[in-house]
């Protein structure tokens, strides 16, 4: 099952996101919340982003959704610290981070493979709300 | 310059950082979000702890800590960029253990060409790239005359004190500047 990290400056924003996610796909674990540093502290931790790749793929890969600013630079870093194998299986979306998690973890809930999941989540950038 | 007089380097420039982050807060108030003191000093404190076990290591795994500590520490995008450029000293000074300006000066280059790449930066986008290329062009040229450290390090500080009044008549294309609000 393809995984998700969310790269948010605040991991409460994260937290949240996780909570809305579980309740459209409930059954859907492998939505990791890489976000803040340590102590609660509003920012991003490239290393934090490294061990939450590693721990989003199961061998299907994983995309990365993030918010603004360093959360971008930060992942960026981290992708560098992963062997050759996992950073081929893992893509950054840019895309809006509460509509595409949950366009994203939907489409991974149900199966979709790497391509499905990156596709339904940068579908999120072209919604119309209203 | 080895790992000894190296430490005490690091531990001088930790501090310098931890006393001046009101200031950098204040400018980046101007500009940003007024956190980047705040996210070099929290850095920068934990270098401070590691240089204190690091006695006794050689420079490569001294810049490699340093590099880690402020990668994951520091918290906003000065995190990458720094530790990149403590990661491009650390594989450039491999299998050295004493820094000489003709190695230091390779060390700067190496930090200026990764942090051009993580930044996806360059000159005259007004970052620090604009106060290190000139540093870096300056030692390049003047080491051709003498590599005496204490006659290089005047002119090139002067040509990277130059480089940030040119950042005054340019438009930054980088970082904040380039959200909507």
């Amino acid at each position: 099952m393809v995984g998700i990290v969310l790269v948010s400056h605040s991991s409460k924003i994260a937290e949240g996101i996780i909570e809305l996610c579980s309740q459209m796909a409930p059954d859907y674990d492998k939505l990791i919340n890489c976000s803040g540093i340590e102590d609660g502290l509003i920012g991003t931790d490239t290393l934090k982003i490294v061990e939450g790749i590693k721990e989003a793929d199961d061998g299907d890969g994983v995309i990365i959704i993030m918010d603004i600013g360093s959360s971008i630079i930060s992942t960026e870093m981290a992708l560098d610290f992963l062997d050759e194998d996992l950073r081929s299986r893992t893509l950054l979306v840019d895309t809006p981070i509460v509509e595409g998690a949950l366009n994203a973890s939907i489409d991974a809930s149900i199966g979709g493979d790497l391509q499905s999941v990156k596709e339904a989540c940068e579908g999120a950038k072209s919604l119309n709300k209203f | 310059m080895k790992s000894t007089e190296l430490l005490l380097l690091l531990k001088d420039i930790s501090n310098t950082i931890i006393d001046n982050s009101e200031m950098l807060n204040d400018l980046d108030r101007a500009i940003g979000d007024a956190d980047h003191g705040i996210n070099m000093r929290r850095g920068f404190l934990l270098v401070l702890e590691d240089l204190d076990n690091l006695t006794d290591k050689d420079i490569v795994t001294i810049f490699n800590k340093v590099a880690m500590t402020l990668l994951s520490k520091i918290g906003g995008a000065s995190g990458p960029l720094y530790a990149t450029a403590f990661m491009k000293f650390a594989q450039v000074c491999k299998g050295r253990d004493e820094i000489d300006s003709n190695l230091y000066t390779e060390m700067i280059g190496s930090a200026i060409d990764g942090m051009k790449m993580r930044g996806k930066s360059d000159a005259g986008c007004k970052t620090i790239l604009d106060s290190m290329i000139p540093y870096y062009k300056t030692l390049e040229t003047e080491i051709k005359k003498t590599n005496v450290f204490k006659e290089l390090s005047p002119l090139a500080l002067k040509s990277s004190e130059e480089g940030v009044e040119y950042t005054k008549t340019i438009i930054a294309t980088k970082g904040r500047r380039k959200l909507p609000w």
